[in-house]
């Protein structure tokens, strides 16, 4: 057993003609806040996709915890302790807040269908348990005054969050946020910054996509870089900071 | 409510003054609808996955019971006939049904939208056509007749249906005690609505409610769409087989004609004018339109006719052969017409459906009248 919690090893997704992502390899070590920039279209949500499974990756391999996870449908591979947001918000819009949360839970329940069917002191039990839990949820990311508003009544910032709850509700072990901190306000960047701090905290590695520098260079211990698909650096902030090849994917090659 | 709908034949009959088995009948009929759109309802209302063959599960439960419970294998190569009683044959009837409902959605569900749409029309055109050219194991056209009906080891008369108080010993559940069916009825729907109330608000409700409103982040917060999915089509396919296996019980009698497409559009109407996604809307919606199109629009040639003649118009009535045909014949031909001007007119009026849920009626609001949430 390593400290890694996450090897994507040779990872290649191609659409047709087009390499999105390119043998790209890296380790996630239990325990830290590992991001992962590039410029627009370096393939950073494909790869994302290719590891909780909504796309199957053309070659390489996810292995987490020691288990191989390539190609796992996204239910396993949330029910393995991967979980993940959406850089475009995918919240269940005319579920409550609290319903939202609730539904994270789904892959820990143990209710079947006759549970269900019959409203067993079991599943009543177990429903009970999953508010009180969603509630806590729902507390840590300060939206517990708005348990029962429509996801999609609810404002920007508070959407963002309540999609963090919603993966934090299926219980990961590696939490995967895709530009959490887009379009928040520099407040609301620092709110975020302590609820990733809070997160590690319950034992949760994070494992972010990020554009805004400063989020990035504060929060993370190790960074990897794409561009068109292929990893052109990893390494601590710092270094990744002064590599040339990372100035040259954003700001071109000089003359 | 139950209690209400309990006491439905006795007002009847009050009212008719002992003359109210047809009403009793028309209502029992109707309820075999309602367990359909409810079950419908499970399919479309809560996942979202519209199904336009599901008149083929109906089919699949009459047929089975059919068989189940008749002297028809008796004359099939099997050469012994299945006489099953009603009250496991019900049951069986439901079990076969969701079987054919898991079968057709283990390969079908992977569609979305209009493509299952699709599938399942032509499932439901495919089965009745099964059952019609299956030869003699399902009887052919003419289908299967004399099934046996449900029976019971007592029953009891009353006053309600217009006769002295008495237990009857082996009680049969003819059409000359429509009452029973009616009461049978009411049961098997309180019982449906019971179980698929508490489904809605159990995990597995939810997990619909998150297909239906977005499949990919429902994947990803580790519901298992598939099988979710099937849950919802073979449950509803369950519930039609339920009412399948009652239909067959009740008219003695299965013939492929009787569950065409206009069933399956029937039963959808139902799910989509009550309110979807709203068991109780669901109810209303299947009461309404039975009642539009096997009592209103069946009487109403003649109660115009009769309304005519008593406002002293009575030309309207008369006929001439080369041009007006009367005024109940008018009506009469041009009842599907009216049927379809009060479609239209209930979804014009209430575009949500009579009774629809707190979901549907939001997502019907424009965005515009939301009130965002204050920060």
């Amino acid at each position: 057993m390593s400290d890694e919690i996450l090897r994507v090893s040779g990872m290649t997704k191609r659409f047709g003609g087009l390499v999105a992502v390119d043998n790209v390899t890296f380790d996630v070590k239990a325990g830290e806040v590992f991001a992962l920039i590039g410029p627009n279209g370096a393939g950073k949500t494909t790869l994302f996709n290719c590891i909780t499974g909504m796309y199957k990756p053309t070659l390489g391999t996810v292995t987490f915890q020691d288990k191989d996870l390539t190609g796992s449908p996204p239910h396993r591979t949330a029910k393995a302790g991967i979980a993940r947001t959406f850089q475009n918000i995918r919240l269940f819009e005319y579920m409550s807040a609290l319903d939202n949360v609730r539904l994270g839970h789904h892959c820990r329940m143990h209710s079947k269908l006759w549970d269900s069917l019959f409203k067993t002191p079991f599943e009543r039990k177990e429903e009970q348990e999953i508010i009180e839990h969603s509630m806590e949820l729902l507390e840590l990311v300060d939206l517990a005054g708005q348990a029962d508003s429509y996801a999609r009544n609810l404002a920007y910032g508070q959407q963002r969050r309540l999609e963090i709850a919603r993966a934090l509700a299926t219980s990961p072990k590696l939490l995967l946020l895709d530009e959490p901190a887009a379009g928040f306000t520099p407040q609301e960047k620092v709110e975020l910054m302590e609820l990733v701090q809070t997160i590690l905290k319950r034992g949760i590695t994070v494992f972010l996509i990020e554009h805004d520098m400063r989020v990035v260079m504060q929060a993370s211990q190790r960074i990897v870089v794409l561009d068109h698909g292929e990893k052109i650096a990893e390494g601590s902030p710092a270094e990744v900071r002064a590599n040339q090849r990372v100035i040259e994917a954003y700001l071109g090659k000089s003359a | 409510m139950a209690l209400l709908a309990l006491s439905y034949p006795a007002i009847v009959q009050f009212i008719t003054g002992g003359n109210g088995d047809y009403l009793v009948g028309l209502a029992a009929d109707g309820g075999i609808y309602m367990l359909m759109t409810i079950g419908l309802n499970v399919v479309v209302g809560f996942a979202g996955l519209l199904d336009l063959g599901y008149a083929a599960f109906f089919a699949i439960g009459s047929y089975t019971y059919a068989i189940v419970a008749s002297n028809h294998m008796g004359v099939t190569p099997i050469g012994h006939s299945f006489h099953i009683p009603f009250w496991i044959a019900l049951f069986i009837g439901m079990f076969v049904a969701a079987a054919a409902g898991a079968m057709l959605g283990a390969p079908t569900l992977r569609l979305r939208g209009d493509y299952l749409a699709i599938v399942t029309l032509g499932f439901g055109e495919i089965v009745p056509l099964v059952f019609q050219n299956a030869g003699i194991w399902t009887g052919g056209v003419p289908g299967i007749s004399a099934l046996d009906v449900p029976t019971l080891p007592g029953w009891f008369q009353g006053p309600w249906v217009g006769q002295d108080l008495a237990w009857v010993p082996d009680f049969r559940f003819t059409s000359a005690n429509l009452t029973a069916y009616y009461v049978l009825m009411v049961i098997l729907i309180a019982g449906v609505v019971f179980l698929v109330h508490n489904l809605y608000n159990s995990r597995l409700g939810r997990a619909w409610m998150a297909v239906r409103e977005d499949e990919t982040a429902a994947a990803a917060s580790g519901v298992n769409t598939i099988s979710v999915k099937l849950l919802a089509f073979s449950i509803g396919a369950a519930t039609s087989g339920f009412a399948g296996a009652f239909y067959g019980a009740k008219l003695s009698y299965v013939s492929s004609d009787n569950f065409g497409f206009i069933v399956s559009v029937t039963v959808l109407s139902m799910v989509v004018l009550g309110g979807m996604g709203n068991i109780p809307g669901a109810m209303i919606g299947a009461a309404v339109l039975y009642f539009v199109l096997f009592w209103l629009l069946p009487n109403a040639p003649q109660q115009v006719s009769s309304l005519a003649s008593s406002l002293g118009l009575n030309f309207l009535n008369a006929s001439n052969p080369n041009g007006w045909p009367g005024i109940a014949e008018e009506v009469s031909r041009s009842k599907y017409v009216i049927f379809g001007a009060i479609l239209v007119g209930i979804m014009l009026l209430r575009p949500q459906g009579l009774l629809p849920s707190q979901i549907r009626k939001q997502e019907l609001k424009h965005t515009a009248d939301l009130v965002p949430a204050a920060k």
